[in-house]
């Protein structure tokens, strides 16, 4: 049933570090450090990590604008890590971006008939008439008015801004949409409003999503599957059950009981856990992380889920605890 | 710090054979040679040949330049087609005028600029600033020349104050007569080009004061109870001098180099006339010699600008 | 000796206007608050709906050529609504500490962290050099910096946001304030130092006793943090009561409409609730009737007062306009 259409294998993407006297690469920053996923058709895939985490290097160079260091991204059985081969599959078209910035990733001087005319000019060639029916269209599929087209960005608020950026992302019928942070700038009302402009056009046009965010409230409503990243490697995948009710991960657990709870009745107990948790954290953190601090390699727990355990199995009454619920 | 520069000044070295190479063609290019001028018209042609010969004119260009090269670390930056004496005593006494020229043109440049820009900044559009403003447009749009005459003519002629040109007088005598003649020489050319030179670092200071007033900063000063003025002076004044202070890297090379303008209205020898003047005068060895050094210069305050600004800047002070 | 009141600070009809195009607008409308020592008060509400301005009305840091400010902010029975600058820096900083949101840009970028806070002491204490520098240590202690004395030469860029953020709070407490009022403190954190940082002021709280007004948008750190809550919209306070009853039984038609926004809902592939329209910009704010009335507009005008003012619908519990009455979200049934 879920054909997967993107497989990234071993991804990294690191920076080179100049020190000492001649400048040379003493060391590298690990941004994206041997990373898989593998993202369905159709499905929003989460990816969630602090910042700094590497999450965003990982979306750029899924979209092809981070040059990998190595590993692969596979679409339709080809790696696209390379530009030419990005090229000959029209890559580029099928894969698209949602910015977080609404405001910087809008051209402010042209008009938003343009801004979102841009993508498929590139791709398509259609006469003036029938490319204006199709932003129009597109305006239309994200609830804008139709006589935004003749509007310039600053015009419209920051969430009207972001569905425009998404009416623009989806204007080349695209099959995979990443969206980083895509409603972390905006309140809470109008993150609702993008949210559900995002699941309709999926629902509609079977677009995947990428949706890399911070946000793990934002990131459970929206992906049936996630990974967790910190320190440019994934602590965890899985489904969103997996995930939110039975994590395995010290990491996964301690950026699940900081979330702020709205659950005023028992915020003394939810407190008290999350500190009991971050005390796990501190004490045992040499047990999941090897000697240089680097998240182990991730291991199956089942079909689904991948945990970065340590070598050692000392987590086995947890793994037994999974399996009784 | 000291490995960085230390880096950089080796990294000068390349820049410098380049620049070495560059004005060597140049010279080569240009019409003349040393016996230019020296020569009548009666010297026989052949033996012109041959003194050529031996001062080795027919070696390969590469040859030639490792003798150049070798030369200038002698010191030798050959001779003055017109003068006929060696162009390193020429620009020997030049370079001091046009130092103390400059010297005090910049001394008086700045204590009329910072006054202006924090004026401005502080008043933001009140009408301090707009004055300041329109201070600063006229000194911007006059060309300098324009300015230079009117002020000459005006205090000059008019009034008599300063005298029109040269840069001491003849029948000055003794070590405070001469000083005193000289910085009666110079004081008014270097408020003229002060005055004109204002405009960059009034604008630079004013525009660093107006973001700086709305940073987070100030607020969070403010907010601890910090008085007005103390926040201005040690918050939002010195963060908005770093730009000036490492433009300052620059403004030492332009003290050397001298500024061509002023010096040729008021006749004054410095390093800047004498550029012009061997440029007017054909004199390719003076003029190749000048531009190797201001190309010298220009990189010496660079290098400068940066060592500057990594002392007053930690976000950019290297390990 | 000093009088221990538990009221820190009583905010009454106050209304701060900022000048556009010539005209002043409200962007706080008739704001009535009180303080009290151990408290934690939320103001909480989406951009633009004045609780920042709130904040810096208190304090005192606004722009005095476009901005007026009248009513009452009372503080000890002082009133801090155009108190003289020279007093108010006696105040600011030693009675009252501020956090703010970014801590990056809320630190001169070329002054050491350590002397940043010692300016707070410079101006409040009469600590010498040597005094001042231990404080700070001990402030650095307090607020759990792990190398107190290595971070007091460093500059702000080179400590992470966490670091910084404890930077900035050691600054607002230095001078042991009574009254702490902290503008999104963790807006810009990750979500795990988001919890130190917060659990980190409820410590302080603790520990000074003092009282806490904590401005944020983020409704799960007000369930978290606060005690009592003002949400706002339109400039104006909307509904307030203590934390448990904004949570469990809200009552105003936006308080419910904006926790029912919240990607918290159990079933995932339901749309999030959107409310209707947007919010209006400070010049186009209705200055009469409901401020809300245009994103319910499936509710009858009749529903609305024509001048909704506060009413104390059981004890502490404040509710705008009586709208709220036969208010119901418009999929629901009315009168549910």
């Amino acid at each position: 049933m879920a054909k997967e259409i993107i497989e990234v294998k071993n991804l990294k993407v690191h920076y080179p570090i100049r020190s000492g006297f001649w400048n040379r690469i003493t060391d590298y920053v690990r941004a994206v450090d041997d990373i898989s996923i593998t993202i369905n058709e159709g499905e929003t895939y989460g990816l969630i990590g602090e910042s700094g985490s590497g999450k965003s290097t990982t979306g750029k160079a899924i979209v092809g604008v981070e040059p990998v260091t190595s590993g692969s991204i596979m679409y339709k059985g080809v790696d696209i890590t390379k530009s030419k081969s990005r090229h000959r599959l029209n890559y580029n078209k099928d894969v698209q971006m949602i910015f977080q910035d609404s405001l910087s990733s809008l051209n402010p001087r042209k008009r938003i008939e343009d801004i979102i005319a841009e993508p498929i000019r590139n791709f398509e060639n259609l006469t003036t008439d029938q490319e204006r029916d199709r932003v129009q269209e597109l305006l239309d599929i994200v609830g804008m008015p139709s006589d935004s087209i003749y509007k310039y960005p600053h015009e419209f608020s920051g969430g009207q801004r972001q569905r425009i950026g998404v009416a623009r992302a989806v204007a080349t019928n695209p099959r995979l949409v990443v969206a980083d942070e895509p409603t972390s700038a905006l309140d809470l009302s109008v993150q609702a409003q993008v949210l559900n402009f995002m699941k309709h056009i999926q629902q509609q046009y079977n677009i995947a999503y990428l949706f890399i965010s911070h946000d793990l409230g934002v990131v459970k409503h929206m992906s049936e599957n996630l990974a967790i990243m910190h320190r440019g490697r994934l602590v965890e995948i899985g489904s969103r059950e997996d995930i939110y009710q039975h994590p395995m991960h010290i990491y996964t657990k301690r950026l699940l009981s900081a979330i702020p709870q709205v659950d005023v009745e028992h915020r003394d107990e939810h407190k008290k856990h999350r500190q009991e948790v971050e005390q796990e954290f501190q004490n045992d953190q040499s047990k999941w992380y090897d000697k240089d601090g680097r998240v182990f390699p991730l291991k199956h727990v089942s079909d689904n889920h991948l945990v970065a355990l340590p070598e050692k199995e000392i987590i086995e009454e947890e793994t037994n605890d999974k399996e009784g619920a | 710090m000291w490995k960085t520069v230390l880096r950089r000044v080796l990294i000068m070295i390349p820049q410098l054979i380049i620049l070495s190479i560059l004005v060597f063609f140049l010279a080569k290019m240009m019409p003349g040679d040393p016996f230019t001028g020296q020569i009548n018209p009666n010297t026989d042609p052949k033996q012109l040949e041959a003194l050529k010969r031996a001062a080795g004119l027919y070696d390969p260009a590469p040859v030639q330049y490792a003798r150049w090269v070798g030369n200038i670390f002698k010191g030798d930056l050959g001779t003055s087609y017109i003068q006929h004496v060696p162009v390193t005593s020429l620009i020997a006494d030049r370079a001091l005028n046009t130092f103390w020229l400059s010297l005090l043109t910049t001394i008086i440049s700045y204590s009329i600029s910072i006054p202006l820009g924090v004026i401005a900044g502080k008043h933001q559009d009140e009408w301090q600033d707009q004055a300041v403003q329109i201070f600063n447009y006229v000194t911007f749009a006059i060309p300098a020349f324009v300015f230079y005459i009117l002020g000459i003519w005006l205090f000059c002629f008019l009034l008599g104050w300063f005298p029109i040109s040269g840069s001491v007088s003849p029948n000055a005598s003794g070590f405070w007569g001469t000083l005193g003649s000289q910085l009666y020489h110079i004081i008014f050319p270097a408020i003229l080009s002060a005055v004109i030179t204002t405009t960059g670092i009034v604008q630079y200071l004013r525009t660093g004061i107006v973001d700086n007033k709305v940073e987070d900063y100030v607020r969070t000063a403010h907010s601890k109870g910090v008085p007005e003025n103390v926040v201005f002076n040690k918050h939002i004044l010195r963060n908005s001098l770093l730009p000036i202070a490492s433009s300052f890297g620059t403004v030492i090379t332009g003290l050397l180099s001298g500024s061509m303008i002023i010096e040729t209205v008021f006749s004054y020898p410095g390093m800047g006339k004498l550029f012009l003047d061997s440029i007017q005068q054909r004199d390719y060895t003076t003029l190749t010699a000048l531009i190797l050094i201001f190309g010298f210069l220009t990189l010496l305050g660079n290098l400068l600008s940066d060592i500057i600004m990594s002392i007053v800047d930690p976000r950019i002070r290297i390990k | 000796m000093e009088k221990q009141s538990d009221l820190l600070l009583d905010i009454q009809h106050l209304h701060t206007a900022y000048r556009l195009n010539g005209k002043f607008y409200d962007a706080a409308d008739d704001i009535n608050l009180t303080l009290k020592r151990n408290e934690i008060l939320s103001i909480v509400g989406e951009s633009g709906c004045g609780k920042s301005t709130i904040a810096s009305s208190i304090i005192g840091l606004y722009d005095h050529k476009n901005t007026k400010v009248t009513g009452d902010i009372l503080y000890n029975e002082l009133n801090l609504v155009g108190l003289n600058e020279s007093l108010f820096d006696k105040i600011r900083g030693n009675k009252i500490g501020m956090i703010f949101q970014d801590p990056l840009a809320s630190l001169n970028p070329l002054m050491r962290v350590g002397d940043q806070v010692a300016e707070t002491l410079y101006y409040h204490t009469d600590m010498d050099e040597k005094e001042r520098h231990a404080r700070v240590i001990e402030l650095f202690n307090q607020v759990g910096m792990p190398k107190p004395e290595e971070t007091y030469a460093m500059y702000p860029f080179e400590l992470s946001g966490g670091l910084r953020q404890r930077v900035v709070i050691a600054m607002a407490v230095a001078c042991k304030p009574e009254i702490i009022i902290a503008d999104e403190p963790t807006t810009a954190l990750d979500v795990t130092i988001q919890a130190q940082i917060l659990d980190l002021l409820e410590d302080i709280q603790k520990q000074s006793q003092s009282g806490i007004i904590l401005i944020t948008h983020d409704l799960g750190v007000v369930a978290e943090t606060a005690d009592e809550v003002a949400v706002m919209y339109g400039g104006q306070i909307v509904e307030k009561a203590d934390v448990k009853t904004i949570f469990e039984h809200p009552l105003h038609p936006y308080t419910r409409s904006l926790l029912n926004s919240m990607p918290q809902s159990e079933d995932e592939e339901e749309d999030l609730h959107v409310i209707q329209g947007t919010v209006p910009s400070l010049q186009n704010m209705p200055r009469k009737g409901d401020r809300f009335a245009a994103r319910i507009p499936w509710i009858p005008a009749s529903a609305h007062e024509e001048n909704p003012v506060m009413h104390e619908v059981e004890p502490g519990h404040w509710v705008r306009c009586t709208c709220w009455k036969t208010f119901h979200f418009q999929d629901e049934v009315s009168g549910e």
